[in-house]
């Protein structure tokens, strides 16, 4: 067994014109958490849509699991599952009705069972029969992330999995994806938020302008930072000065 | 590969099952579909049928096949609504992230379309029935009728998923559907063609519509059914295949 779960090489990326990702490469270890850091617009969903098999790359190869994501899609899709930007819930059916139709469609065999495990791990039995379309918004996004969990798949993707979300549901989320780790599960998340992948990740990437530009743990990024500023500073470097830190020196360039 | 393709049958039933609860939890997209073409037939019946000559003593069992196919062709407005919020709300790429087959989420649209037209069919036909529709038609002749609508709704539907699919904006996924619900009115479906000036009779006899309606016509008055029946089926499945396959071309594109 290799000790990687997502391997990328090379992995370029163009929408007509627009080259978005030009040579991605990273790779995430198993039962880690890797978080995928960049501002608005600078491909992280792309990434995450190639990994799990909705967009096909222009050049570069992905592996997750062990399986090419081109060319063995329904080998990779037996080994993720997706928690979009966008909360993909179905609005007109409960709770438990979405997550049956999950189970079923994985072909589970105890799905009431299932669902109700889940219910129950995410808080959301009191409103399990109530419609989607009635939930707050971070009912919703702990339903769309339990969705997820559904068939205990051993890798998952969570695009943005805080956004919208007020401080007290991001730290449920946060607990959440936490547990997962825990249990040995691989969690691939992206981020604007610079404090949630310094609290979250093993390892954090940022990438910027179609490449990652840094790429290690929290206290690998903050050797990056200049040392310097450090002496006038008296807190500690956050993340956040790194990550501007380093566009910034590119950005000279 | 194999596993995933013998679970298309079952993806497909649970999809089914899925946008038959939109349906019959939201039961007001059933009265919108029907309600147009019933005010239409009331109309038709109790103000301007006196009026219009068609050679046959009942006006409800002229207009009626024309009253069916306007229905259908608004009904189908709502499966390129549904298909369009799918796409918009992300549930198509949860649905496409895991391992199903890829197109069981187009069918299971696909099928509740035929669904809930056949469901909005069988409530107009009731209505005509309180209004004087009687037929002498046999079984096999209505399953003949019955053959025939769901040839155009498939037809139909697969144009709708062109436009679900292709939308930009809500009002775009169904504004399709205008030209379809007007279709009816230059053909022979409420009035014979004869009485059409040149032009637009060439028209209304050599459009789709008057080949259904005429067939459909004929078998609910058990008349000679002649040559519609077979325009009417190669209307119907030329423009289903025709749809059919720019609709997967645009799916396969998108997802
Ligand atoms: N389908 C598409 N067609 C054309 N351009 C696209 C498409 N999808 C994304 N883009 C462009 O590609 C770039 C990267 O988009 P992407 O959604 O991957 O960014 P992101 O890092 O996820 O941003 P955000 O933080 O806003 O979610 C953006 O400039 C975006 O406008
Ligand atoms: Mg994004």
């Amino acid at each position: 067994m290799q000790n990687e779960a997502i391997q990328v090489k090379g992995l370029q990326k163009s929408y007509k014109n627009l080259p978005v990702l030009e040579g991605v490469d990273l790779e995430v270890e198993k039962g880690s958490i890797f978080a995928l850091l960049g501002s608005n617009g600078a491909g992280k969903t792309t990434v995450i849509k190639i990994l799990t098999t909705l967009l096909k790359q222009d050049g570069g190869t992905a592996s997750i699991n062990g399986f090419d994501v081109a060319t063995k899609p329904d080998s990779v899709r037996k080994s993720i599952s997706l928690t979009g930007q966008f909360a993909a819930v179905d609005e007109i059916l409960s709770g438990r009705e979405n997550l049956i139709m999950i189970a079923q469609l994985r072909h589970l065999k105890d799905t009431r069972q299932v669902a109700n495990e889940l219910l129950d791990r995410f808080g959301l039995t009191d409103v399990a029969d109530r419609r989607v379309s009635t939930y707050s918004g971070g009912m919703r996004r702990r339903l769309d992330i339990a969705m997820s969990l559904v068939g205990k798949p051993p890798i998952i993707f969570l695009d943005e999995p805080t956004t919208g979300l007020d401080p007290e549901a991001r730290l449920e989320v946060w607990k959440t994806v936490k547990q997962l780790a825990n249990n040995g599960t691989t969690v691939f998340l992206t981020t604007q938020y610079l404090d949630e992948a310094e609290q979250l990740a093993d390892r954090i990437a940022i990438l910027h302008e179609g490449k990652i530009i840094a790429n290690g743990t929290l206290a690998d990024l903050k050797k990056l930072f200049p040392p310097t500023k450090v002496e006038y500073v008296e807190k500690q470097p956050t993340l956040e000065d790194i990550f501007l830190a380093i566009i910034g020196k590119k950005e000279k360039k | 590969m194999d596993t995933v393709k013998n679970y298309f049958f079952s993806d497909m039933g649970i999809m089914l099952g899925r946008s038959m609860r939109h349906i019959f939890r939201s039961m007001d997209t059933i009265i919108t579909v029907t309600i147009t073409p019933i005010a239409m037939m009331l109309l038709f019946v109790y103000v301007l049928g006196g009026a219009i000559q068609t050679g046959m003593d009942n006006y409800v069992n002229y207009l009626l096949p024309g009253i069916l196919l306007m229905a259908i062709a608004s009904g189908v407005a709502y499966t390129s609504y549904r298909l369009f919020m799918d796409m918009q709300r992300g549930i198509f790429e949860r649905f496409h992230s895991i391992p199903i087959a890829r197109s069981a989420p187009l069918w299971g649209h696909v099928l509740t379309s035929l669904v809930s037209n056949a469901i909005s069919v069988l409530v107009i036909i009731l209505v005509a029935l309180l209004t004087g529709f009687r037929s002498s038609a046999g079984v096999l002749s209505w399953l003949a009728v019955a053959g025939i609508l769901a040839l155009f709704t498939l037809a139909l539907t697969w144009i709708a998923v062109i436009a679900g699919l292709s939308a930009t904006s809500v009002d775009g996924a169904g504004a399709f559907a205008y030209p379809l619900i007007f279709l009816p009115f230059i053909s022979s479906a409420f009035v014979p063609t004869e009485t059409m000036p040149g032009p637009v009779r060439a028209f209304a006899e050599n459009q789709p519509v008057t080949a259904i309606v005429d067939a459909i016509r004929a078998l609910l008055s058990n008349q000679q059914v002649g040559n519609d029946i077979w325009i009417a089926l190669a209307w119907c499945v030329g423009i289903m295949l025709v749809a059919y396959v720019s609709a997967m071309r645009v799916y396969k594109r998108r997802v």
